[in-house]
């Protein structure tokens, strides 16, 4: 079993969002998901710097510094977008407009609880950004992350250790191993990583996993069946 | 008639003084008016109140002002990437008041819209609503989240007329719509100074009631 890499990751949350909705993708990795929407799914971009309909990166020497995404890196408008203040922006992002967030964690809890701004070390300023405005309002929140640190520890857990973004925000965690829903008797797995067990999944996940019948199988590609 | 246009960066920031609160516009370098980060450098002023969703990242913006130690508090969004304000952070000698974004630029929005406040739900149960004020509506709860006013606001527009109109380039609009509404003195730098009438009216987004001072970044 090896378990999805980032790419792949990328590519299972782009096959899953809803056809022409309106979703705005976090920086970091879930950028990426950007690059895997199927051709003709539809789906509208927002980024919170104040831009609907967000293009892919423009060719090399096309780059115009003015038009760049929340992660300041140039980008593109596709036909039918627009711009706006950041004022009517998180308007959009706070008052529920959005139908999708794809946001990187450190740690999701079983409550759905979101801890993705700071691991509060010293040293470091830290900052909260755009994030935590996403997670109080879009209509999905989506977090996309590997399923333990690197040294191991389940980034599920039945209470986050780290500073909370939002309480109760998350609705659906995408992992290199598996989907599990935040759901109102906890949490579901949806589809489990092709060659691993629901033992070894639980073995890896510190908050405990349900059941809801059927669950779907996710190939190395990010596709799931 | 009314002409805002004065002559370049320095005439903008004129009056500007040791303590003041002043908005930058920008994400990034989007938006940054940098005619006017260096012309403020250039007056020698210190103690300023920082309000900006970012605290500079290359070596040509509000990293500057950090390197210069003329800031003593940002109120800011996203002060990553920062070298120079890390720099000071680490070493105690600037205040940090961090803010979600969009409570930053609706607070900048109050301000500019004579509001007292605003009830956000962005913060309940984290460190952001510590201190501050819960109010619960039909059974939300809510923070009371107060206004931000500032001395200056500068900000980059695209074009302006003379009498202040301004027009803004794509994302560069950002934060600076807003803050042009909420500086008691508000100062724009713009890509070209055009004649009144030549902006269509559909396509103005600050009308010129909320602008004093417009200069082009060109006569620098």
């Amino acid at each position: 079993m090896i378990p999805l890499s980032r790419d792949a990751l990328a590519r299972m949350v782009a096959l899953h969002l809803p056809e022409e909705g309106f979703v705005n993708l976090g920086i970091g990795a879930p950028t990426h998901v950007a690059d895997y929407l199927p051709a003709g799914s539809g789906v509208v971009l927002h980024s919170e710097n104040g831009i609907l309909n967000v293009g892919p990166k423009p060719a090399a020497g096309e780059e115009d510094w003015d038009l760049i995404n929340a992660g300041k890196m140039p980008i593109s408008l596709r036909t039918g977008g627009s711009y706006f203040d950041s004022s009517l922006s998180f308007a959009m992002m706070r008052g529920g407009h959005l139908d999708v967030a794809v946001l990187g964690a450190f740690q999701v809890s079983k409550d759905g609880d979101l801890a993705n701004w700071t691991t509060g070390d010293n040293g470091s300023p830290p900052g909260i950004g755009g994030a935590i405005d996403l997670a109080v309002g879009a209509k999905s929140i989506w977090v996309m992350m590997d399923h333990t640190t690197k040294d191991g520890r389940s980034r599920i857990v039945e209470r986050c250790g780290y500073p909370l973004t939002a309480r109760r925000v998350v609705t659906r965690i995408f992992t290199n191993l598996a989907i599990i829903d935040v759901a109102e008797g906890g949490l579901a797995v949806r589809a489990l990583l092709d060659g691993l067990t629901v033992e070894a999944l639980r073995d890896r996940t510190e908050a405990p996993l349900h059941l809801a019948g059927e669950f779907q199988t996710i190939r190395q590609d990010g596709s799931v069946a | 008639m009314r002409n805002v246009v004065v002559e370049d960066a320095a005439a903008a920031v004129e009056g500007i003084k040791d303590g003041d609160a002043v908005m930058m516009g920008g994400f990034g370098g989007a938006g940054l008016p940098l005619g006017v980060v260096k012309a403020v450098l250039d007056r020698g002023v210190r103690d300023l109140t920082l309000i900006s969703n970012n605290a500079g990242s290359t070596e040509d913006d509000l990293s500057l002002w950090f390197e210069a130690r003329i800031v003593r508090k940002i109120v800011c969004s996203y002060p990553r990437s920062a070298k120079q304000f890390a720099e000071q952070y680490r070493a105690g000698t600037v205040e940090l008041e961090l803010v979600p974004q969009g409570t930053l630029v609706e607070r900048i929005r109050a301000g500019g819209a004579g509001l007292g406040g605003f009830l956000s739900p962005v913060g309940v149960g984290t460190v952001f609503a510590d201190g501050k004020e819960k109010i619960v509506v039909d059974g939300r709860e809510f923070i009371l989240e107060l206004p931000l006013h500032a001395d200056f606001a500068f900000v980059k527009g695209h074009l302006a007329d003379t009498l202040g109109n301004v027009t803004y380039n794509k994302t560069a609009r950002n934060h600076c719509a807003v803050m042009a509404t909420a500086g008691r003195t508000v100062a724009v730098e713009v890509d070209r100074v055009v004649n009144v009438g030549d902006l269509d009216p559909e396509a103005i987004v600050t009308p010129c009631i909320f602008v004093d001072r417009v200069f082009a970044r060109s006569s620098r």
